[in-house]
């Protein structure tokens, strides 16, 4: 019985000046034929300028488990954004 | 619809206070809107019916591709010939999006194809109905892509994300589907006397197929509850399908083609038409295997990935010398 | 007709039409999903050609006539494609390799073409050019894995490359009109291709295992019209709607 072809993640920067955005999956049996696959399946309708393949089981998620410890504190931080700080409608150009 | 008959767990849905803390977490994530991710906690009953849900709904863009491609090398112009692979090419490319959203949750796409392959999985009833001449390239588009996107748009909204988001992808490539079939359809009915009677044929044979798509009246099943409280399935079947008559009955006036049920007539009181029912029994047959074409589109899909085994094989073997070659270097 | 470049287009348009109609019939059949996917790709690019090939014949020809009627109203003796596009479907095999082979023959020819001197040529062969680049890279990269895959898809793969030899020369034979091209400097002489691709093949085969095939003999009379029987099945199946139905709208 074969072997099933290895999964690869396709990511895709489109016209205007963005960064690379996640756009689906696809398989193939190594990174040439991936990149061609990408290519074929993933930009049929003029939708990219650059295409990044990456083996699925490259990819390092975070866990949901320590959704908590990952990304709470930064809510508790809102310094760090623009409206957390009034300036004077006098004061132009800030 | 493309998944017809996803049994869900079979069991009423429980009231939140009937859940323990996890089940409960995760079902008012749901209520707020919340996307589930892959990694996520989900209860096991929300993964199987996902999957299987997922599974049927990929298989039947794939087997899709039968009935449309059995005209891609008869289209009558350059033209023709090009939208129509054009759009059978994307049926191919939403089977794929499908069976990778389904991966997500572990289950590779050659044991789903294998699933198909033996008739275990089903999917959906419309694509074992022939196509027999060129009006059925405009009634397939016009009327089951028309009740697919029915379907598909709500679930663009679905609780899973990755489903979600395959469908957003799907639902924007879908858009010129319906139209050229209903392209075909005003060419052919307002055409030559010969191809009128093709797009009337076509109607009266692709008709109560297509009601049938949204399924049996699911509004007391066990299985759409469930799936309603997990936001996988968004509307009833009798809603949608009710929705799919109210938007095409006058379209198939403008074609000045019969749609063919004679009890069809709009009511004033409710501010909907009244239509006959397809015929369920035909339905369940041929979801259980025999439609005039289960037979054929199986035996399509089995000899594709028999024939093609040596090609997967292949690439595999090269693929594993390019990498022992490369250690080797290392 | 007497405008050279009248056959020039129809010769390019049959190829690129009867190729794409062959290929196009493995949608929804192929051996993976990417592949089918990518397949239609190709074909979609090639109907694309002959669509433009076929117009420019249509013009030139200035006798009403259009694309789509120069598509679906000749007979099989009045197309000018090489043997090898009407070469069948045996298996994927078969269909890869034919392709990689024309892709060769296609890049080339359309590169010399590029640099003629007739400015609706000049254009459409410019267009069709980036496309093919790709074709001959994605069939060339699956000829050489398969070539070096398993003994399976090795022999498969040698045994399409010898079983299409003999009409892929069908793409080299010069006729009359091309002599005449040649001195209005629009193309060059088919014939004169041919080394130039071989050698390419070649470099291919060596990266693979593969041997490619060294007989100089081809099957002859593509020029005139004198094909191989498969071509009309194929026209039968493509040309039945506009047959059955004359001067319909669709
Ligand atoms: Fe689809
Ligand atoms: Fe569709
Ligand atoms: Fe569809």
């Amino acid at each position: 019985m074969s072997i099933e072809s290895p999964l690869w993640e396709v990511f895709i920067r489109g016209q205007h000046g963005t960064a690379h955005r996640h756009v689906g999956s696809l398989h193939a049996s190594d990174a040439e034929t991936a990149m061609n696959n990408a290519r074929d399946v993933y930009t049929r309708r003029n939708e990219g300028l650059s295409i990044w393949v990456v083996p699925s089981n490259q990819i390092i998620a975070s866990s949901p488990s320590q959704k908590g410890s990952m990304f709470d504190p930064s809510q508790g931080k809102i310094y760090r954004h623009p409206s957390f700080y009034d300036i004077p409608k006098v004061v132009k150009k800030i | 619809m493309y998944a017809q008959q996803v049994e869900s767990t079979g069991s009423q849905p429980k009231s939140l206070n009937k859940m323990n803390p996890k089940e409960r977490a995760f079902q008012e994530r749901i209520d707020r809107g919340e996307r589930i991710e892959p990694k996520d906690w989900m209860p096991e009953g929300y993964r199987k019916t996902l999957v299987r849900q997922m599974g049927q709904h990929a298989h039947s863009e794939i087997v899709g591709q039968l009935p449309e491609g059995n005209w891609i090398g008869r289209a009558p112009t350059l033209e023709r010939k090009a939208i129509l692979l054009a759009k059978v090419q994307d049926e191919a490319g939403h089977g794929l999006y499908l069976y990778s959203a389904a991966e997500t949750l572990g289950k590779s796409r050659d044991d789903m194809t294998k699933e198909l392959l033996s008739g275990r999985a089903k999917y959906s009833s419309i694509f074992n109905y022939p196509t027999l001449n060129w009006a059925d390239m405009g009634a397939v588009g016009w009327l089951v892509d028309g009740a697919a996107i029915m379907n598909q748009v709500p679930l663009q909204r679905t609780s899973y994300g990755p489903y979600a988001r395959a469908m957003v992808r799907i639902c924007k490539e879908e858009s010129f589907h319906q139209r050229q079939g209903f392209d075909i359809m005003m060419k052919m009915s307002f055409g030559s006397k010969e191809q009128k009677a093709m797009a009337q044929d076509s109607l009266n044979r692709f008709w109560y197929p297509s009601l049938m798509m949204f399924g049996p009246s699911d509004s007391e099943s066990v299985h759409s509850a469930q799936s309603m409280a997990w936001k996988i399935k968004i509307n009833f079947n009798d809603e949608l399908r009710q929705k799919f008559v109210n938007q095409t009955a006058p379209q198939a006036k403008y074609l000045g083609l019969k749609i063919p049920d004679e009890n069809l007539k709009w009511n004033k009181k409710t501010e909907q038409y009244d239509f006959s029912e397809p015929d369920w029994k035909e339905f369940f047959e041929v979801i259980s295997g025999n439609g005039p074409c289960n037979i054929e589109r199986l035996a399509a899909r089995n000899k594709a990935w028999d024939d093609g085994e040596w090609f997967r094989e292949g690439l595999m073997a090269n693929a594993s010398k390019q990498s022992k070659a490369m250690n080797a270097k290392d | 007709m007497n405008d050279p470049r009248f056959h020039l287009a129809l010769r390019m348009g049959d190829n690129s039409l009867i190729l794409a109609q062959q290929n196009s019939k493995w949608c929804g059949h192929a051996p993976t999903l990417e592949e089918d996917i990518a397949l239609a790709n190709v074909s979609l690019d090639l109907m694309g050609h002959a669509q433009m090939w076929l117009g420019l014949a249509a013009n030139i020809e200035a006798k009403g006539r259009t694309a789509d009627e120069l598509a679906f109203l000749r007979d099989t003796q009045e197309f000018r494609n090489a043997l090898l596009c009407e070469r069948p479907n045996i298996d994927f095999a078969t269909t890869l390799v034919r392709q990689y082979l024309f892709d060769a023959w296609h890049l080339e020819q359309l590169g010399l073409l590029c640099a003629g001197s007739d400015i609706s040529v000049v254009e459409i062969a410019q267009k069709a050019f980036v496309e093919v680049r790709y074709h001959r890279q994605r069939s060339s990269s699956l000829v050489i894995k398969l070539g070096d895959g398993s003994a399976e898809s090795h022999t498969r793969i040698q045994n399409a490359l010898e079983s299409l030899w003999p009409y892929f020369g069908s793409l080299f034979e010069n006729s009359d009109n091309d002599y005449i091209l040649f001195k209005a400097g629009i193309s060059e002489l088919p014939a004169s291709l041919r080394t130039r691709v071989v050698e390419q093949l070649s470099a291919d085969c060596g990266q693979s295992t593969l041997t490619l095939p060294d007989s100089l003999f081809y099957h002859k009379g593509a020029v005139q019209g004198h094909h191989t029987e498969n071509l009309g099945y194929i026209l039968a199946e493509m040309q039945y709607l506009q047959r059955t139905y004359p001067s319909s709208n669709w």
